[in-house]
């Protein structure tokens, strides 16, 4: 096996169409929670094949997507009035901040990378030692291991040049969020399958109890999204809620301890404020403070008002799954992936992106 | 640290947090860490859903009269035993 092709069958994903058809007996609305599925769903045209009863809508599960305003706005900062090296990941570079964005920073001269891994700042660092090197970290349970470890391996080098700007956020706080605002009608969940890989399973089970919905851990391919679909919707069919794994292959129960430990060696729950949205209590991680030689926040102590989105975008109805991208104004005409007016037109995980790149906009605009 | 082979491309990855990795095994790989061991026998078990939820369904519906309700609750337990061990 070689645990790619095969969840790409074309012949098994009809089987598990049909499937759906047959046990589907209503309409049903049903949010995947993950950025990454989203764009394979649009990509592989699934939305397209399922039957009209079932309404996908997109979820929060893009961390580019909900990186608030005024962290871009200090990560510019630090980027052109800091003399630091700048890292991030590639897709963090072109969304907008209040002013400018870090590709603009870096195209006006400041030293802004793109990197593969946090990691790989730390060696930048290491290579660096007359520079400061600050990493931008966002992202969600995924990636905080990553990060974290890159502090820790910062720490066992004796650096005293590198730094994180975390932006963490949590899954299990944005499925509430979803299910307590009144617009959203959310009837079941397509859970993230890589952040369930390093949290397991534990967190969800007190939300199928509080808000009577099936959440099922799901893959990303169109068979694990096909399935996880079929799972999500034979428990609605039969008026069940309960958490279930479509993606054992990768998730265990109780997801990865050495991986949770790195995390709360370093990381703390803290509130966050989500872009597009409003702060969401105990919904991010913030580095501890016997870590604080390695926060960027505290190390250069910026201090960045808030700024006001761009009125124009509608990110956050588009994060919650309140409306589909084709539904803004600004979709395909004033905002494009080139020159966007929102972070989910940018991002590998944004919805906006996802439809812009894959469906035909053309169509819906 | 430890060599990964994706798509053809192989570039050196954190395995600390996958300390059971063997070679040859496939790992999930995110931001230069791996994160998690493919299940061989998980992934087998995902492929064969359907077939294992048809026979269920196919049990369940079979006529009374060709099997007691003992039996089909025994072999219901067969088959969703082969689903989740």
């Amino acid at each position: 096996m070689k645990h790619l092709t095969e969840y790409r069958d074309p012949v098994l994903a009809a089987q598990y169409l049909d499937e759906i058809k047959n046990t589907i007996t209503r309409s049903w609305t049903i949010m995947e929670v993950c950025g990454g599925q989203t764009h394979s769903l649009v990509k592989n045209g699934l939305l397209q094949m399922l039957p009209p009863q079932i309404s996908m809508v997109h979820g929060p599960g893009c961390p580019v997507c909900v990186t608030p305003v005024h962290l871009i706005d200090k990560a510019v900062f630090l980027a052109t009035k800091c003399n630091v090296i700048l890292c991030s990941f590639g897709d963090m570079l072109r969304v907008p901040g209040s002013e400018k964005s870090l590709l603009q920073a870096k195209a006006e001269g400041a030293d802004v990378r793109i990197l593969y891994s946090p990691l790989d700042a730390v060696q930048l660092a290491k290579n660096n030692p007359d520079k400061q090197v600050v990493f931008f970290a966002v992202g969600f349970e995924t990636t905080a291991p990553a990060n974290a470890l890159s502090v820790i391996q910062a720490k066992q080098l004796g650096l005293t040049n590198y730094s994180i700007l975390a932006s963490h956020v949590l899954v299990p706080p944005a499925i509430e969020e979803v299910m307590n605002d009144e617009l959203s009608h959310v009837n079941g969940f397509l859970a993230a399958g890589h952040v369930c890989a390093i949290m397991g399973n534990y967190e969800y089970y007190p939300l199928v109890e509080k808000y009577k919905v099936p959440i099922v851990v799901t893959g990303f391919e169109p068979v694990d999204l096909l399935q996880g679909i079929l799972m999500v919707v034979r428990q609605l069919e039969i008026g069940e809620a309960k958490v279930e794994n479509q993606y054992a292959r990768i998730v265990r129960e109780e997801g990865n301890p050495q991986a949770q430990e790195m995390i709360y060696e370093v990381f703390e729950v803290t509130d966050r404020m989500w872009r597009g949205m409003e702060i969401i209590p105990m919904s991010g991680y913030k580095v501890k403070e016997a870590y604080a030689k390695f926060d960027a926040e505290k190390k250069f102590n910026v201090i960045i008002e808030d700024a006001p989105e761009n009125p124009d975008c509608i990110a956050g109805d588009i994060m919650k799954g309140i409306k589909k991208p084709f539904e803004c104004m600004q979709f395909g005409k004033r905002c494009k992936p080139a020159n966007p007016l929102g972070a989910p037109m940018v991002s590998s995980e944004g919805a906006c992106a996802a439809y812009y790149h894959y469906s035909f906009v053309e169509d819906m605009v | 640290m430890g060599k990964v082979e994706m798509g053809g491309i192989v570039k050196h990855i954190n395995l600390q947090l996958v300390p059971d990795a063997k070679e040859e095994d496939y790992v999930l790989v995110h931001v230069g860490v791996a994160i998690s061991i493919v299940d061989e026998e998980e992934a087998h078990r995902t492929l064969e859903f359907l077939t294992q939820m048809n026979e269920l369904d196919e049990l369940y519906n079979s006529p009374v009269e060709e099997l007691t309700k003992e039996e089909i609750k025994l072999q219901a337990d067969i088959i969703i035993k082969k689903m989740h061990s």
